[in-house]
């Protein structure tokens, strides 16, 4: 996973979400079409083509306050809808480590 | 151990208040996280994958037991309860909430412990021997040295600002147990003809995207000029260094391109002009700082107490005493290394319940002390061989007995992609595998000496380029592919490792990490011969023979 933290041209592949770290506890987050965020997945504002996504991370970079690092990462919908991540990266931001046992409290 | 003067104590506290205004201004939104982030890296505060990461401060690797207590209770109120101990005698929090940041870095002040030189393009900890002190033979304790630097150089303006980070590491012993030749400068307390104390100095090494061993600048400077010496070297690096490329800003790329002639005598006439100011240490000086470390008051022990001697008798104690206990400057004293590499689990991780732990068995047997080492290893300095039976059972049963130090399970990882925002691949998950495939501590004591070194990118962190075995994550398209090097080491005969052929899947790399085994163990001539030893004879050949054969 090369870090999308060094992202600059914004050019999509595929459906995508904006996710950042939440800037009080630095917890994982996605930007909401509510324009908030969420450390939900499934509440999350699905972009399809660039320029909704341009638009989305120019949107969740403004709110400094909120979140820190605001970056577009891929994700899978299926047929009914379910987001899943796009990649190993963002599974892992997901779900936690993979190393089996600290606990996740 | 170190006593902290109010100077210091002062400077600690203040820092803390300052970082609690300027997170309370982030909050409100005051500070962007652009002007913010600065002030974060100065107080050891990065972004990881899931959280903020925090980075402490353990300078050359000498905790008192009260200091690890603060650490155990830091990663219980604030984080999940563990603690990552890394290769540069930091700790590292994975958890911590910056809105409890002030709070954790006001708790660890009480102590005197704080995240300075953690992080940012400045001077970083400098590093030491974690046996400083205590090593036989050892020129003198390096960590006065160390000291002098740490002092001269916090928050000292021309080194806050640097090109890029900065870290200095320090031996005053033969067998460099301080990767001095991978540090941007490393120094090695020798005496000359006049048996005068003073430094080799070696300049421009480092790891990353651009590894060097460092090289030797100049044979013999003087202990009271090693201010200025450093100051020059600082002084060519800001002159030159390219701060317009991050990827060559490192003074390692300097030394490279200048060549280490001319790097040479740009120094030598930039400190001819400062060798004689007030950067000159007076004897005073070192002498006070001489007095802050205090050392046990030792027993006149003997040699074998009855206690070792029985012990003995006890495989599963001499299998822990063989590799964990090593010789200690004063008779009837040993140093025991403890193994922060149990089978299965991450390297280099504590439980607070085991540094607490751990804490008490300090202040009964090792007179309240805790060394940390670059190994990701902890060590008790000073344990009286007749309490070796007693020590080992405590530290079993908090399962901080593992007989694998320097063994093929005592493995150094970067925390990769389970942790880092920078990385390519996992290190721990490989980690773990390796340790379960070489459990069995019968054949891991047939193997013998031998690193194995594991970076989740490029940086570098887990010192892939100078492990016995290498293994390096990089991604491509979308996978995780390791690279396998062999042949480094990162000792006083520091050399780079060798690229063994193209990468391997994440599944695959306990496997070839297993033929490149049985290759050595069919290849060395008699079992005395090391790993490295091996390869130096044979080069990587048959070992690439080995892997790529069926695969
Ligand atoms: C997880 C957060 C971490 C981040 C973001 C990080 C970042 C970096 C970066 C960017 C470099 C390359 C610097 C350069 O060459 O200029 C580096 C080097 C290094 N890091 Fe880390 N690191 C992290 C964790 C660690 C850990 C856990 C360890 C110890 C286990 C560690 C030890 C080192 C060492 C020893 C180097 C030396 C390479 C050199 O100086 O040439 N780092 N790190
Ligand atoms: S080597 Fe790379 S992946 Fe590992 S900790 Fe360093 S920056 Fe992160």
């Amino acid at each position: 996973m090369t870090s999308p933290l060094e992202q600059k041209k914004i050019k999509i592949a595929g459906p995508s979400v904006v996710t950042a770290n939440r800037t009080w506890d630095g917890i994982v987050v996605y930007r909401t079409a509510a324009k908030g965020w969420s450390a939900e997945l499934s509440e999350a504002a699905i972009v399809r083509n660039s320029d909704e996504a341009k638009a989305l991370l120019a949107e969740s970079v403004a709110d400094d306050v909120g979140a820190v690092g605001p970056y577009i990462a891929p994700v899978q919908v299926g047929a009914d809808g379910k987001i899943e991540p796009g990649n190993l990266r963002e599974q892992i931001r997901r779900t936690g480590v993979t190393i089996g046992q600290q606990a996740q409290a | 151990m170190y006593a902290y003067d109010e100077i210091d104590r002062t400077l600690v506290n203040e820092r803390v208040s300052e970082f609690r205004d300027q997170v309370k201004r982030r909050l409100s939104g005051e500070l962007t996280e652009d002007e913010f982030k600065i002030l974060r890296l100065q107080n050891g505060v990065y972004l990881q994958l899931h959280a903020y990461m925090f980075r402490v401060a353990i300078p050359y690797g000498t905790l008192a037991t009260n200091q690890l207590r603060a650490l155990a209770h830091v990663a219980r109120k604030y984080d999940r309860g563990y603690g990552h101990f890394t290769t540069r005698q930091n700790i590292q929090f994975n958890w911590i909430k910056l809105a409890e940041l002030p709070d954790a870095l006001e708790d660890l002040a009480k102590v005197g412990i704080h995240a300075m030189q953690t992080s940012g393009n400045n001077m970083r900890n400098v590093t030491s021997d974690q046996w400083a002190g205590v090593a036989p033979g050892e020129i003198e304790d390096p960590r006065i040295w160390s000291e002098l630097i740490r002092q001269h150089t916090t928050l000292h303006p021309e080194f806050s600002f640097l090109p890029r980070k900065f870290k200095i590491a320090i031996t005053a012993s033969d067998h460099d147990r301080a990767a001095i030749k991978i540090h941007d400068i490393g120094l090695k307390l020798i005496k000359n003809e006049k048996g005068e104390t003073g430094f080799e100095v070696l300049v421009g090494g480092g790891l990353g995207r651009t590894p060097f061993i460092a090289k030797t600048i100049k044979q013999f400077v003087h202990g009271r000029d090693i201010l200025s010496y450093i100051e020059a070297i600082l002084r060519v690096y800001n002159q030159y260094g390219r701060r317009d490329n991050i990827y060559k800003a490192r003074i390692k790329i300097l030394v490279h391109e200048l060549g280490i002639e001319k790097f040479s005598r740009e120094v030598e006439e930039e400190w001819q002009h400062i060798r004689n100011s007030s950067l000159q240490i007076d004897d005073e000086v070192i002498e006070d700082i001489r007095s802050r470390f205090t050392y046990p008051a030792y027993e006149k022990l003997p040699h074998m107490p009855d206690e070792l001697r029985q012990a003995a008798a006890d495989p599963d104690f001499e299998a822990w005493r063989k590799n964990s206990v090593a010789p200690h400057k004063a008779q009837g004293y040993s140093i025991v290394t403890i193994s922060l590499k149990p089978i299965g689990k991450p390297p280099g991780d504590a439980t607070a319940e085991q540094m607490d732990a751990l804490a008490d068995l300090a202040d009964r047997y090792s007179f309240g002390e805790i060394r940390v080492g670059h190994e990701q290893n902890l060590a008790l300095p000073h344990v009286a061989k007749r309490d070796l039976p007693a020590l080992w059972k405590a530290l079993d049963k908090l399962g901080l007995a593992t007989p694998n130090v320097n063994l093929i399970t005592d493995i150094i990882a970067c925390p990769g992609l389970d942790y880092c925002s920078l990385a390519n691949a996992r290190s721990i998950p490989i980690a773990q595998e390796l340790t379960r495939r070489f459990a069995n501590h019968e054949l891991a004591n047939l193997i013998g000496r031998l690193h194995i070194n594991i970076s989740g990118c490029i940086n570098a962190c887990g010192h892939h380029h100078v492990g016995h075995i290498g293994i390096l994550g990089v991604e491509k398209n979308g996978e995780e592919v390791y690279q396998i090097t062999i042949g480094g080491r990162a000792d006083e005969g520091a050399v780079l490792g060798t690229l063994i052929g193209p990468g391997v899947k994440f599944d695959e790399v306990a496997d070839v990490i297993e033929d490149i085994v049985e290759a050595y163990l069919a290849l060395r001539e008699r079992p005395e011969e090391l790993f490295m030893d091996t390869v130096k004879r044979l080069g990587v050949e048959p070992f690439k023979e080995r892997v790529y054969a069926t695969r």
